[in-house]
């Protein structure tokens, strides 16, 4: 028999492994009784308005007991998680604070709770929401009164900029001199690319900066949020207006493609170097190490923005999405809030919703983070002062345009970041052949759906 | 001595053992119901958990299912699925890439490996701590690994952009390892490589330790040159056990998805996109139950097919 | 069949002491790049939020712990005057926190993940353990029917990429409630290790030699008994080593955990990378995990070294 002393340290090591795994499975075995106070938890993604929203749950805890906790996931992975949640029947998350293009398919597949009784019990009515976000977050089928969420965060695209730089006399002059008009907020992409390329390279405050950001990311959506703000301002289509899922034509017409160019002219011409797969974070992180002039970015980021010590109050400053020769638009953003059908605790979850609804409520989320859709907050004469960016969300608001919230709403997603990302980050073809192709694509999907898919 | 062992090895041993234990009756349960009792459990779990899932996964490749449209009803399309990825030009060139990726990468843990096995076979002084410090990247969760080298390899804040410019005097905010077309396949090989090349010089140095002295001595007395020595000994010799760490690291890498996902997502475009990714995407992101399954059929059937053709010629040259 | 370990070979006949010397250079020289990048991260934890993402790289940076402070709390950023009228902070950690106008609210999901990759770790190396060492024994001393074919089908099940077995088990699981479960976790990840333990144990079994359980047997011991009192303490080494490897794989998975899991069963890997601060991915917080998380894998790679040929070779190599 081997006594040696690595025998000896083996037969130690296997005794505490032993005596680990039998504590561990009498863990598992005996998972405590579920805890006698109430509880609900709130799934959604982890950004600052998330915080707020922590924030202003501890007043529903303090008026009904009932506690909350929360799952938070950073953007890139929230989709897939939660739809892997929700898919699994997981229990989980009694509230969903779920994306707008998902409301397709958590409708037709039962995954939230309907509204429209609850709704009509506690008096709650959807036209004291902003139309934009009643449509976007909550109806399914579009344009109809059937409501699967109640709107929580109204959010479209809009940009930043550093008012700062743009103020100086010196930039301004040289920019007069070079373009014969003077440095302000672009109102065109034409003069958005003017004024990326004048930025980029430049010098200041000796630090190389960058002209503009945009989004990037491969793997969940960014990319895509990113270029619709382009090609809708350039007459992209998803369908023919007067014939569902006819897309030849319209998502691939000529405009489109001059869209997608500009996109791709804009990323490789005046943008950082190494933002190949950039979302949200990677923005924020550019424009608050002052590394861009204009950033891209979700208005949900805009308060925490212009409270941040380098580059907020006087020196940031917000403008709506630019327009284009065909249209003037901004991909909307924003959730509306959900019961999970398979949550035990519907009539908690309920509550909450009832309570978030509140005028006051409302105002208070915008107050510290949020973004509320209720007309009451909205539409109040005080709102526009309320906040810096506050008037260009108002504007954007009014002109938005969601992305295809069908059931396979995933799938397009992911076919049009594939196109996208192969033409403008890895070159790959023309803008025309990568429309094209997302049209195959796209007609193949629905046709897998049963749906009547005209070609011309 | 080291030594490939044959699965079978014992089997003679058993053999006479058996035909004794078969007249012999023990007090106690017999050894028949014994072996039965003591493997039953393991092929239970690993019917359940491996053998009835891929029967399931069969049944639902000739199905259309789609977990996010389910209350559709269920499809059965015969081999539309299979016809479908066969001749889906996208999904050739997602193995194109995968392949491009197992060949690379082998081969440069190949070369590294046992260059590092060779140098460390010479036994110098310590070297059998820096041989522990070489294996820890092996030891890593290769999600966390490939994590962490997005932050090593940014252009602006990571140090490895920083050093190359440095040595090459490049300008550090010039390239991105992971962002531009031309570099990204070479640099998930090359953090793969960082992985595994550790994994090939143990078994390389396994293998170096089991030729005998005697066999080099009698190649001096015969004046052989050093190179010679290699050519003929030490190659021949080694090869049984750097055909089988090619073997492993090519199934491993073949299934690769945690790295690379993490890495680069299969970015940019699709240049880095991994048949495993394109199948995690398909599967658990646009929910195409029904074609996922033909398509992981398709690669099981593949790296089983590949792996039975290697072990066939690894016997080979084992007998050599 | 095993042979007595024979004294290293060497592949020349000893190297010269300059070839020695050049040998050692080199490969001193790919140690330490090697290792840079992990030295990097461990340094990384030690940075503050800014540090981390500074341009050009710092390599002298003032060391702190918010990384690791960052890591196990849960902050919310407030206004200087709401931190003035709290009451003032205790410990050192409120104190940092409250330094960059946050406040704590509370502790983050770190430990408990770091719990799970516990409990379904060892429970799943437990159980492939219990099993593999009961399935060796068997192959190892008795003569079982098509053996050869039933090991390497045993072997076979894990040349499936993860993400092609996920599937059917995703569904599986979801019909036996068992998705985002330890139990579901441990199972999945025991019948994972269960190949590499039977083919691992059925090495180490072979090396003991017959004639102890022979003799055993011959005194009126049980087959049972013989197992017990013979064979599983000369095997300790080898279940020891069986283990740890096991454990290894359990600890370091990412695609089933990630697919299974969400929160209630969710380990570390999947959770690593997704520590976000208020910007981007909380580096110092994430190099933290990385750090703490990789600890005991270092300390077991050196417990192990003397088996661990064995061990990634599915015991097809042995010193």
């Amino acid at each position: 028999m081997r006594t040696s002393a690595t025998g000896k340290w083996s037969k130690w090591a296997g005794g505490a492994l032993a005596l680990f795994a039998g504590v561990a499975l009498t863990a598992v075995a005996n998972q405590p009784a579920a805890a006698q106070s109430k509880q609900l938890t709130l799934c959604w993604a982890a950004w600052d308005p998330a915080n707020a929203l922590v924030e202003l749950g501890k007043d529903f805890t303090k008026e009904s007991g009932i506690e909350m906790k929360y799952e938070f996931v950073p953007w890139t992975s929230y989709a897939d998680r939660f739809l892997n949640e929700l898919n699994s029947h997981g229990k989980l998350c009694d509230l969903i604070i779920g994306d707008s293009q998902w409301i397709g398919g958590a409708a037709e597949n039962h995954w939230y709770v309907k509204l429209n009784d609850f709704f009509a019990k506690e008096h709650i009515t959807m036209d004291d929401f902003v139309p934009a976000t009643v449509l976007g977050y909550s109806e399914w089928p579009k344009n109809t009164p059937n409501y699967w969420a109640l709107p929580a965060m109204a959010d479209a695209v809009g940009w930043t900029y550093r008012k700062d730089w743009f103020a100086r006399p010196e930039i301004q002059a040289e920019f007069k001199k070079k373009y014969g008009r003077d440095l302000a907020p672009p109102k065109t992409y034409e003069e958005l690319k003017q004024i990326a390329e004048f930025f980029q390279g430049r010098d200041i405050d000796g630090k190389k900066v960058y002209g503009a950001y945009i989004f990037t990311e491969r793997g969940s959506e960014g990319i895509t949020m990113g270029v619709t703000n382009v090609l809708y301002n350039y007459g992209f289509e998803y369908d023919n207006p007067k014939k569902p899922y006819q897309m030849q034509g319209f998502v691939n017409s000529a405009n489109a493609v001059k869209g997608l160019e500009v996109y791709k002219e804009l990323y490789k011409c005046c943008t950082a170097p190494g933002m190949t797969n950039a979302y949200m974070q990677e923005g924020l992180d550019a424009f608050k190490s002052g590394q861009v002039a204009m950033q891209m970015n979700w208005f949900a980021f805009f308060p925490g923005l212009y409270k941040d010590p380098n580059v907020g109050g006087d020196k940031i400053g917000f403008f709506v999405n630019p327009a284009g020769p065909n249209g003037h638009f901004t991909q909307l953003g924003g959730q509306g809030i959900s019961v999970v059908a398979t949550s035990e605790h519907q009539d908690d979850a309920l509550r909450y919703i009832k309570w978030f609804a509140q005028p006051k409520v409302q105002q208070k989320w915008w107050e510290i983070g949020g973004y509320s859709a209720l007309k009451a907050v909205v539409d109040a004469p005080g709102f526009p002062k309320s906040a810096p960016f506050a008037p260009q969300f108002l504007e954007s608001m009014a002109i938005v345009k969601d992305f295809w919230a069908e059931p396979s709403y995933a799938q397009l997603l992911l076919d049009m970041q594939k196109r996208v990302h192969d033409y403008v980050v890895a070159d790959k073809g023309t803008a025309q052949q990568a429309l094209d192709l997302l049209v195959k694509d796209w007609t193949k999907v629905f046709k897998e759906q049963g749906k009547e898919v005209a070609s011309q | 001595m080291t030594a490939i062992i044959h699965p079978d090895a014992g089997a003679d041993r058993i053999g006479a053992q058996a035909r004794q234990a078969a007249t012999r009756r023990v007090h106690g349960l017999s050894d028949r119901s014994i072996a039965w009792l003591f493997v039953a459990p393991t092929i239970a779990l690993l019917l359940a958990i491996n053998i009835f899932p891929l029967i399931w996964m069969i049944r639902l490749s000739f199905t259309s299912l789609n977990l996010s449209m389910s209350y559709l009803p269920l499809r059965f399309v015969g081999l539309e699925n299979y016809s479908d990825i066969l001749t889906d030009d996208d999904v050739w060139i997602r193995l194109q890439t995968t392949a491009r990726f197992v060949i690379c990468s082998v081969a440069l843990q190949v070369v590294i490996g046992f260059g590092l096995a060779l140098l460390i076979n010479r036994q110098f002084r310590t070297h059998s701590f820096w041989t522990t410090i070489i294996l820890l990247p092996m030891m890593l969760s290769p999600a966390v690994v490939g994590n962490f080298w997005t932050l090593l390899f940014q252009p602006q804040i990571g140090p490895f952009n920083y050093v190359i410019g440095l040595f090459t005097g490049i300008p550090p905010s010039s390239f991105s390892m992971t962002g531009e077309v031309a570099l990204a396949p070479w640099t998930i090989v090359l953090v793969d490589s960082w992985m595994w090349a550790p994994y090939v010089m143990l078994i390389c140095l396994a293998g170096l330790r089991s030729i005998p002295d005697y066999i080099y001595e009698a190649a001096e007395v015969d004046r052989a040159s050093a190179w010679r020595q290699f050519w003929s000994i030490t190659l021949p010799m080694v090869m049984p056990f750097l055909m089988l760490a090619v073997l492993f690291r090519a199934i491993e890498n073949f299934k690769m998805f945690d790295m690379v996902n993490l890495l680069t997502s299969g970015g940019p475009g699709s240049t880095t996109e991994l048949v495993s990714i394109t199948l995690k995407r398909a599967a658990f992101e646009k929910w195409r139950t029904g074609y996922s399954s033909a398509l992981a059929i398709i690669l099981f059937v593949t790296v089983f097919g590949a792996a039975n053709i290697y072990v066939k010629a690894l016997n080979r040259v084992k007998q050599r | 069949m095993t042979t007595v370990a024979k004294s290293t070979a060497h592949s020349v006949v000893e190297a010269t002491p300059r070839g020695k010397a050049v040998a050692g250079a080199i490969v001193i020289l790919y140690a330490v790049i090697a290792i840079l990048p992990l030295l990097w991260i461990a340094a990384t934890a030690f940075k503050s939020q800014s540090d981390a993402i500074a341009y050009p790289p710092k390599v002298i940076f003032q060391p702190t712990l918010e990384g690791y402070v960052n890591l196990f709390t849960v902050r919310t950023r407030q206004t200087r005057e709401f931190i003035a009228n709290l009451p003032p902070a205790t410990t050192w950690y409120d104190k940092l926190v409250r330094n960059h106008d946050m406040v704590i609210a509370g502790p983050s999901k770190v430990v408990p993940r770091f719990i799970n990759s516990l409990v379904i770790g060892f429970g799943s190396t437990f159980l492939a353990v219990l099993l593999g060492t009961l399935a060796a024994y068997a192959f190892s001393r008795f003569r079982i029917p098509l053996a050869d074919d039933l090991l390497f089908f045993i072997l076979s099940t894990r040349m499936m990429p993860p993400v092609a077995v996920a599937i059917p088990i995703y569904l599986m699981y979801r019909q036996l409630n068992l998705t985002d479960t330890k139990i579901g976790m441990i199972l999945l990840y025991t019948a994972v290790n269960v190949s590499l333990a039977v083919w691992l144990l059925k090495g180490f079994i072979d090396e003991i030699p017959r004639e102890y359980e022979e003799a055993a047997l011959v005194d009126g011991y049980t087959r049972l008994q013989a197992l017990r009192k013979v064979v599983l303490p000369q095997a300790v080494t080898g279940i020891a080593a069986t283990a740890i490897f096991c454990l290894i794989f359990s600890w370091n998975e990412y695609a089933f955990a990630v697919l299974l899991t969400s929160g209630d069963a969710q380990t570390m890997p999947p959770f690593i990378p997704f520590i976000i601060g208020e910007g981007g991915q909380d580096w110092p917080a994430v190099a933290a995990a990385t750090t703490l998380f990789v600890i005991p894998i270092v300390l077991f790679t050196i417990l192990l070294r003397r088996h661990l040929l064995r061990g990634i070779t599915f015991g097809a190599v042995r010193k």
